[in-house]
């Protein structure tokens, strides 16, 4: 495309954070700040019966010990089910149950060891099956009198927080016709987004009413909302500052903690409040992601077209639902693959149990599902005795033509689901067996999977834009969008350079936002920013233009469509020599004798979605969505079958959207990679059977290191655009993360012949499944062995 | 109940500190409470994740592990020590061309041990890369590009050593 700035690998504009001045929520002070220590609960489930913190209030420095008591309401994002300190009981292991304040950090330390509570231990119901049975403990007994959202459908007397139905055709009929079936369970454990900063706030509440909180989350304006609703406050009373963050992942979008240190500062005088977690207490006071069931059966006909695919998804949601409630929306609108099947009937419930809360983790649940329904493609492919890549082609979503599950005509813009696909599987040299290495005990095999994903938001998702042009022709951009590391605020700066013909030097986008200062946006999550963000941004900079030709045409004394911007400069369509700079009719522009003419030059634009529809709630029809990205990823894996594990040697990638910025995505796609690997090998919250999570610390919850990483990561993005998209470009950051555990677990397959249900697929549990699918491969390498010596 | 000081002297980023600590004071909690160098992170306070690296006469340690008044005496080089300020050292310049970060706040640990490394071992292999950055996480990069940024500054730490 002939650009200057947009599609170019134009480094990161945020340089401060190798500088070593960039600024997060965990360096932020306040002048006479307090600090806050938490209390948690040493029980899954227990009434609380006393609290006792007359020792506490004695230790110096200490201003105030608060309990549930103190504050008699529940908050939440979608259903207010959360106590800001635990009442009447405690509901997981963690859970906070008193709070205290001091002068210093030392003193709330030693002065929360001096609180004694009190508990009478219930029976605690800890997994999601367990807890839709009829006779489970309630961890919500309550629950009807929870206000929620709309479309969550919590139903009072059990555990389930919501549930989302979603029907298309006749299923009956549909498996009617299917002369293949596979019916599996799939099972994903607990696991957490592992951002690296933990949660940090500070509040304050100013003497005419103003709270102002510095947090470590995604989407302030979602945070000012939420505190305002969940608190009684006026919206404009709520300013929330956004800073860089330290990660976030999903993990931290919505209303986190905020309420905890707005509220003590309340009560203690408006005097700025600071809580910090450390490591573990971010395990337990900070939600993680759901755990799944995915009950799936799916029917083809014998020449290779889907036709039925039947689901229940159940989602472990720990104790308080938070996101987990909307990502049940999400699988439950999404409950497949990007294919068409004209039968569809899953019911998605998202399940309380007294665990630790959980919400969003990039992806928004379909990197589980996806575990689940790209296995079911590959074992289906099996049955059928076709290619996997084949039997992908010959179902997958075509654009302009196909029905989707939620009953939507795709776009014929809607991308090149196809093309990823193929694409893919060239890069993996798909076809070609891989070649075994020389140890017996050795196996190579390839997999893939196909993936698709917009954002799950409401319909009326809103994001603004405004861009003020400043005296040297430099420009000023303000949005709402937070920044966490996925790098939008570069490439909304590279579409402002391209836009008025500017280097990238000359364009500001702090990374400071207050909400009381930066136009809206609803949320930064989902893969929404550069979409949403980037098309009120050009309509800002249409409007900015717009003004600067006014202000041409006045001064050249021509027509405004007779103005051209570039390079800084407004000419005369034509005459490049006839121009005025930008700095010269920023402020006003003023002619030799002192008239002037325009004035500050400011331009703003809007976004909201268009034709996104709100979901049927007894079929799910509606378009959820305005853009979905397409995509494929394949891997070339290793198993050893002495130590049992996997290794993924080339992992592939492609994406059907074009980059805005290759370097950028580049850097989504290497992180969602190695991201996504970990979780399908190794990444798992482990409870003992009192609740209790045993691995709250980076010692025990792996991450990936330098080391882990496949030898070989390729990518490509094909570049085909969706028309209303900024330069085509749509959504990468959570999509780069969704194919990699169904892509290994049928490459497993196709290495030793082994079907892996559930993730982790760690070592022990290889060395297990071989044991039980294949033992002959397991006496195979041991006579090898004995034969070597 | 006054708790015994210790008065240490540290020296970082060539300025010289005299700063009283308690005896189970971190280095990291000294460098970011007392001396207000908020460069330095912290997340896990137990030596697993090394966003608190810092460089203790020239070695990277991680800054959680020691004790302050342990590095009484110390020459200590932080993020904002690598290059006057204003200016950026040849490694972060690398960082920034190969997109080597995204939420940054791993990345001063990051830069101090890949300067550590190329100022000793301008030639390191990749696979000595990996094995010196594998006490350190990132969760947002997949260190590919880490890597890469640190390979290409790798000609400059060669000129460097050629001249000496």
């Amino acid at each position: 495309m002939g650009t200057k700035y947009v599609g170019k690998p134009i480094p990161r504009i945020d340089i401060d954070k190798v500088a070593g001045d960039a600024e997060y929520p965990y360096d932020f002070t306040l002048p006479g700040m307090v600090y806050a220590k938490l209390v948690a609960a040493p029980y899954a489930h227990a009434k609380i019966l006393k609290i006792k913190y007359d020792e506490a209030l004695k230790v110096p420095g200490v201003l105030a010990v608060f309990t549930g008591a103190d504050f008699p309401f529940k908050v939440g994002i979608y259903a207010a089910d959360r106590d800001v300190l635990a009442r009447e009981k405690v509901l997981y292991y963690g859970h906070p149950v008193a709070a205290v304040v001091a002068e210093t950090l030392e003193a709330a330390e030693k002065a929360a060891e001096l609180i004694e509570v009190e508990y009478e231990p219930l029976p605690p119901v800890l997994d999601a099956l367990e807890a839709l049975k009829p006779d489970a403990p309630l961890v919500h007994e309550k629950l009807h009198e929870y206000k929620h959202a709309p479309f969550i459908y919590p139903k009072p007397g059990t555990n389930i927080a919501t549930h989302l139905k979603l029907r298309k055709g006749n299923i009956e009929e549909g498996f009617s016709k299917a002369d293949v079936v596979v019916e599996n369970t799939y099972y994903e454990p607990l696991i957490s987004q592992g951002y690296l900063e933990n949660w940090v706030g500070v509040a304050r509440v100013k003497s005419d009413g103003t709270v102002e909180i510095w947090s470590s989350h995604q989407s302030p304006f979602a945070v000012r909302n939420l505190l305002a609703t969940s608190l009684g406050l006026p919206i404009h009373k709520v300013v929330v500052h956004h800073m860089y963050i330290g990660g976030g992942f999903g993990g931290k979008a919505g209303l986190l903690l905020e309420h905890i240190p707005v509220l003590f500062s309340m009560k203690l005088g408006g005097r700025p409040v600071r809580l910090e977690l450390n490591r573990e207490e971010n395990y337990f006071y900070m939600a993680q992601r759901a755990g799944y069931y995915f009950k799936m059966k799916t029917g083809a006909t014998k020449d290779g077209k889907l036709i039925a695919h039947w689901g229940e998804y159940i989602l472990d949601a720990g104790a308080y639902a938070d996101y987990t409630v909307n990502v049940a929306r999400s699988v439950g609108l999404k409950p497949f693959g990007p294919y068409e099947i004209e039968h569809v009937h899953t019911d998605a419930y998202a399940v309380y149990t007294n665990k630790i809360p959980t919400t969003a983790f990039r992806g928004f649940g379909l990197m589980e599902l996806y575990f689940a329904s790209e296995r079911q493609m590959d074992l289906l492919a099996k049955k059928l005795g076709m290619d996997p890549v084949e039997f992908r082609l010959k179902n997958v979503l075509i654009p302009g033509k196909s029905i989707t599950h939620t009953q939507e005509r795709l776009r014929e813009d809607a991308g090149d689901p196809a093309g990823a696909i193929k694409e893919a599987a060239k890069l993996i040299e798909w076809g070609k067996p891989p070649e075994q290495p020389k140890e017996p005990w050795k196996f190579r095999g390839k997999g893939i999977a196909a993936f698709w994903k917009g954002p799950v938001q409401p319909s009326n998702a809103a994001s603004s834009a405004i861009v003020k042009l400043n005296d040297d022709g430099s420009v000023d951009v303000l949005v709402g969008t937070g920044e966490m590391g996925q790098g939008t605020i570069t490439s909304l700066a590279q579409i402002v350079a391209e836009e008025l013909g500017i280097p990238v030097e000359k364009i500001r986008i702090s990374p400071e936002r207050r909400t009381d200062m930066v136009p809206y946006t609803w949320q930064t999550v989902g893969s929404r920013g550069l979409f949403s963000e980037g098309q009120a941004l050009i309509r800002a900079l249409e409007d900015l233009k717009s003004q600067i030709k006014k202000v041409a045409a006045q001064v050249f004394r021509v027509f405004e469509d007779q103005i051209e911007i570039r390079d800084g400069k407004a000419c005369v369509v034509g005459e490049p020599w006839e121009c005025i700079s930008l700095a010269e009719m920023a402020l006003g522009y003023m002619y030799p004798n002192g008239n002037t003419i325009g004035g500050p030059l400011i331009g703003r634009g809007s976004h909201v979605p268009v034709r996104t529809s709100i979901p049927d709630p007894e079929t799910g029809k509606s378009v959820p969505a305005p853009f979905y990205t397409f995509g494929a990823g394949a891997v070339e894996v290793e198993v050893d079958l002495i130590t049992g594990r996997v290794k993924v040697l080339k992992a592939v990638m492609v994406l059907d959207t074009p980059a805005i910025n290759p370097l950028l995505v580049a850097g989504q796609v290497y992180g969602g990679t190695v991201m996504g690997i970990n979780i399908g090998l190794l990444e798992e919250l482990k409870f003992d059977k009192n609740g209790r999570l045993m691995n709250p610390n980076f010692t025990d919850y792996k991450l990936a290191r330098a080391a882990d990483i496949p030898e070989e990561m390729i990518f490509k993005c094909l570049g085909v655009g969706q028309k209303d998209a900024p330069y085509g470009a749509k959504g990468v950051g959570e999509l780069t993360m969704l194919p990699w555990p169904a892509a290994i677990a049928n490459a497993i397959a196709n290495a030793i012949g082994v079907e892996l249900y559930e993730l982790p697929m760690k070592p022990d549990k290889i060395i297990e499944e071989v044991k039980k699918q294949r033992p002959e491969l397991l006496e195979k390498v041991r006579e090898a062995l004995k034969v070597k010596g | 109940m006054a708790e015994k000081l210790i008065p240490i002297t540290l020296k970082v980023n060539g300025k010289e500190y005299k700063v009283e600590v308690k005896p189970n004071e971190t280095l990291l909690f000294v460098l970011r409470n007392k001396l207000n160098i908020k460069s330095v992170k912290g997340t896990c306070y137990r030596g697993e994740c090394g966003v608190c690296t810092v460089l203790l006469n020239g070695k990277p340690v991680k800054s959680c592990l020691v004790l302050a008044a342990e590095a009484d005496g110390a020459e200590i080089i932080t993020l904002e020590g690598l290059a006057p300020f204003g200016t950026l050292a040849p490694i972060q310049k690398a960082f920034i061309e190969h997109g080597a970060f995204q939420c940054g706040f791993c990345t001063p640990g990051f830069i101090l041990t890949a300067h550590w490394l190329l100022t000793n071992k301008p030639d390191a292999t990749e696979e000595e890369i990996k094995e010196v950055l594998s006490g350190l996480i990132c969760r947002c990069t997949g260190y590919k590009q880490i890597i890469e940024a640190i390979k290409a500054a790798a000609k400059y730490y060669k000129q460097d050593k050629q001249k000496q």
